[in-house]
């Protein structure tokens, strides 16, 4: 990968002459790229503060044995609209605004190839996320099945799970638009010079990212209108009793749903893979066999799905081949590890605040690879299936994963987007909080799951009262770190030291060759790309 | 080779453990000095206690050491294969973290800047790329043959001695010892007073039921299950067994037990607002203990038929139907009768426990599908239903008066 400009001059200093509408207009009616990855980037931390005030009820709830603070029906709700969203409303929507903000940027277009569509697929969001935060304050309040969603429990639900079908449809629609947005502007809005294999990495994942979502996303639209003419029309899609099968759901479901999970991942891979080589001073080490790798991840993610449902009592041959699949993953998930370690090997490491989060996403998203890998293990899946391991592996993989490659992409570019230095001392102070608070909540779930504890439950024996107690504990201090990273934000938004075209030293991609921040139409003149 | 797998072993589950637990600061150490102290009489015994006491209850986690690391003590032959392949990977896993992180450790700690290391340039080596391709393949291969055999003996529910038909409710398990006519519900018995902090949690909190299932030592027990409502989870982890009861499907599995005892586990698939209170208790007896559990629960069978015809008096019945109200109803309808408003209707006031009798009675008898208002025809016994209707019908505000017998139920059944 080589991005060097011969032509950096395009769009420098002609913001001036921009004619933006300002105030809530601007916002309302932008189909500027970068506005708009703003609105995703926002909409999406407000979406993380609310199910995360949900966690915090959760684990005040399991603090301790007996019923405290919730009962059962609402710590239902609690853990079913933490998964949501989490998932719709947190990560996607900021890696989708990400994309909005960086891709341009990376591939020297000039905005997305779409722009109406852009502003479209964005304004969706508050009304979805609205209809969702909105059902907690129906009759029989939010849904309470889990965020899988299974008949027959599913139809058993008030209002709120039809609104919260109606919600995950508009967030599909959006997706779906998103992901045609970002294929189109890469496939066609690429810089001249720039082919396909001299793109960022970050642009690579979101690339197979965007197929993922538009492959699958439609699947999920189907399941959950089965679900919605089974609970209202009369149809007996999922119901055994009218010669439907419950099962089915689950597998429509987790066919969408194991791709959706690497599509929370890979551009996650992406935002790690563009800051370690720029803070160890040295180029990406395997950049085809990286590529090649995030497209296994992608083929391999259609083909392991029955891997969430050994428990539903497969035919041999079923488990094993969802077995042998599921295992496979783990060898070019593993070339991106090694990877990693290679780029680091023999640089010139530097431990700014982004490099802090990378570094502990290697670590720790490893460790949710190796809790994958026994998963993948059908005689211990079975042991271990919906039990808090299970919680733990995927709190390692989303947590320690996803959101902390996005902390690190903040961190990573908040000085190109606002212009403003972010405060460096109270950015690794966030970082140890949420790097060791993290481990105190959710390394002891591993223990809890070997021990017997079923997730999803409001009250336990009292031989996992212990690492519970523990778990609250860091739980609530992870929690509260957060609100440091949103004055981190706010304060660099408002302020602060000028960053430079260029903070980070070791940085070539493209977007660091324009003004930071850059200006509002930049690359109007494509660069050239050697 | 079997001694170093017997030293690792070793190591996982006594030594690793003891340096994880000093780590902590020998919180678990101090428990039994403090049981000790209790048990003396001396003033500065007293003291301490009362001071330990105080600090237990701030921190109830203190209470009761009990940080279990591991996967519980196998019971069955297939728990110890399932046990012994997570070790194996488990140890697996620590020598790929070794060679992972050794080199990512000496690079962040030798090759900074701050150390004034010099970048180095490379960026590609196609033989390294090919041998960490190959040799994760080998591991992996090495791993798939142990688990492949595993499985296929973990979906091997041929030449079973016994079949217990096992039937998932909301929120309870029916057991049905198939050619033996034997059949029983089995019900949590944690009273609600524990859950809500108003009594000392027993030693099995959660975790105990009315009647458990009971079945034969030494002997290959199949279980065919399915649900009568939601997707339930059948789980006893000393077994390693876990299993889906699914409506309207039948799926089967096994398990042989040598060793007579008492096991515990849970429902582990969500099932609703009483997922947390569906225990699973197994009673493995001796055969001949077995066969005269048998012959008890037949002879339960008769008497019961003996009674059908019996007329109860309004108090006996009232007591019975609490009991049966508190098992069945009150995790939706809750104690007080009023319900979840828009998800569990109130019956306090209600037309149907206010209203014709034989309308009440149906609805308990066949339930209102798709909600989650089940149909106990099969799940209760005429007695127990009609307790139940006569207890609704003159508790809280529904003062109608009503007595319901046995035999008004009876007539109900279609």
């Amino acid at each position: 990968m080589n991005t060097t400009t011969v032509n950096d001059t395009a769009g420098h200093h002609d913001h001036d002459h921009d004619h933006a509408p300002a105030g809530l207009m601007r916002w309302l009616t932008s189909t500027n790229h970068k506005d708009i990855g703003t609105l995703y980037l926002w909409f999406s931390l407000f979406m993380f503060f609310f199910a995360g005030a949900l966690a915090m009820l959760i684990r005040a709830e399991l603090f301790q044995p007996g019923l405290q603070y919730v009962q059962p029906a609402v710590f239902n709700q609690l853990t079913t609209m933490h998964g949501l969203i989490m998932i719709f409303g947190a990560i996607m929507p900021s890696l989708v605004g990400f994309a909005n903000w960086q891709v341009p940027l990376m591939i020297g277009a000039p905005d997305m190839a779409f722009p109406r569509l852009n502003n479209w697929s964005f304004w969706l969001l508050p009304a979805a996320g609205t209809l969702l935060i909105a059902t907690f304050f129906v009759p029989g309040g939010a849904i309470s099945g889990g965020w899988t969603m299974y008949p027959p429990l599913y139809m058993q639900g008030g209002i709120a799970y039809d609104i919260s079908i109606l919600a995950v449809h508009i967030l599909g629609v959006s997706s779906i638009m998103g992901a045609i947005n970002i294929i189109v502007t890469i496939l066609n809005m690429r810089a001249p010079g720039m082919t396909l294999m001299k793109m960022p990495l970050f642009v690579w994942t979101w690339l197979i990212t965007a197929f993922l979502l538009v492959a699958v996303m439609p699947v999920l639209a189907c399941a959950i209108t089965m679900l919605l003419t089974d609970r209202n029309f009369g149809t007996h899609f999922f119901d055994a009793a009218g010669g439907g099968d419950p099962v089915m759901f689950q597998h429509v479901f987790w066919f969408f749903g194991h791709p959706e999970v690497y599509i929370m991942i890979l551009p996650a891979f992406g935002i790690v893979s563009t800051i370690l080589p720029t803070f160890a001073r040295k180029p990406l080490f395997g950049y085809v066999s990286m590529v090649y790798a995030v497209a296994s991840i992608a083929f391999l993610s259609f083909i392991v799905w029955a891997h969430h449902m050994f428990t539903t009592g497969m035919p041999l041959g079923g488990q094993l081949f969802f077995m042998y699949t599921t295992m496979l993953i783990a060898i070019p998930t593993g070339i991106k590890v090694f990877n990693w370690v290679a780029t680091l090997w023999r640089g010139s490491i530097s431990f700014e605040t982004p490099m802090l989060f990378s570094l502990a996403f290697v670590i720790l998203f490893t460790i949710g690879g190796f809790s994958g890998l026994v998963l993948a293990l059908v005689p211990v899946d079975i042991q271990l299936q919906d039990t808090y391991y299970v919680v733990a592996h995927f709190h390692y993989v989303l947590f320690s994963g996803s959101a902390m490659a996005i902390m690190a992409g903040v961190y990573y570019w908040l000085p190109k987007w606002t212009g403003h230095m972010y405060d460096e001392k109270l950015g690794k102070l966030h970082f140890w909080l949420t790097a060791i608070a993290f481990n105190i909540t959710f390394f002891p779930m591993h223990f809890l799951g070997l021990a017997g504890m079923p997730r999803r439950i409001p009250d336990y024996a009292l031989q996992f009262a212990d690492f519970n107690a523990i778990a609250s504990v860091g739980g609530l201090l992870l929690g509260a770190s957060q609100l440091l990273f949103l004055y981190i934000v706010v304060k660099c938004a408002r302020g602060g030291a000028p960053a430079g075209d260029q903070p980070w030293e070791g940085a070539d991609t493209l977007e660091w060759t324009l003004s930071s921040p850059p200006p509002y139409h930049s690359f109007v003149t494509p660069p050239l790309v050697k | 080779m079997q001694n170093v797998d017997e030293f690792l072993l070793h190591m996982w589950q006594n030594v690793a453990p003891l340096v994880i637990l000093k780590s902590m600061g020998g919180i678990n150490l101090s428990i039994p000095k403090y049981r000790d102290q209790r048990a003396g009489h001396s003033c500065w015994a007293r003291t301490t206690s009362s001071l330990f006491a105080l600090f237990a209850r701030l921190v109830p986690a203190l209470a009761r050491a009990d940080f279990a690391l591991n996967l519980p003590t196998p019971a069955s032959g297939l728990a110890q294969d399932i046990y012994d392949l997570h070790t194996l990977i488990l140890w697996i896993c620590f020598a790929i973290v070794l060679v992972v992180y050794l080199p990512m450790a000496i690079a962040i700690l030798k090759h900074r800047k701050s150390a004034d290391h010099q970048p180095a340039k490379f960026h590609d080596n196609l033989t390294v790329e090919i041998i960490w391709t190959v040799i994760p393949i080998l591991i992996l291969l090495g791993m798939a043959w142990p688990a492949t055999k595993l499985v296929a003996s973990m979906k091997d529910t041929s030449k079973s001695d016994l079949t217990i038909k096992v039937t998932g409710y909301q929120w309870k398990w029916e057991y049905e010892y198939l050619g033996d006519d034997i059949r029983f519900m089995s019900n949590s018995s944690t009273p609600k007073e524990q859950i809500d902090g108003e009594q000392p949690k027993g030693e099995h909190y959660l975790l105990e039921v009315d009647r458990p299932l009971v079945v034969p030592a030494g002997q290959k027990v199949r279980l065919v299950l399915t649900s009568s409502d939601v997707i339930h989870a059948w789980w006893v982890p000393a077994f390693g067994v876990k299993q889906d009861a699914i409506p309207g499907f039948i799926r089967d599995t096994w398990f042989k037990v040598d060793q007579p005892g008492t096991y515990r586990g849970q429902c582990a698939e969500l099932c609703g607002v009483g997922h947390g209170f569906m225990p699973v208790v197994v009673e493995v007896v001796s055969p001949e203990k077995f066969a005269v559990w048998k012959q008890e629960q037949k002879a339960l069978v008769a008497a019961a038929a003996a009674n059908a015809g019996k007329t109860y008096q309004m108090a006996e019945l009232q007591s019975l139907g609490e009991k049966v109200y508190t098992a069945n109803c009150a995790a939706c309808h809750q104690a007080n009768g009023v319900g979840i408003p828009g998800a569990f209707p109130a019956l306090s006031g209600s037309k149907i426990a206010t209203g014709e009798v034989a309308g009440h009675i149906d609805i308990i008898l066949n339930g209102k599908p798709p909600t989650a208002m089940a149909a106990f025809g099969k799940q209760l016994s005429d007695l127990d239903i009609a307790a139940v209707v006569t207890y609704e019908r003159n508790k809280w505000d529904n003062k109608t008066g009503d007595l319901v017998q046995p035999a008004d139920v009876a007539a109900r059944r279609k």
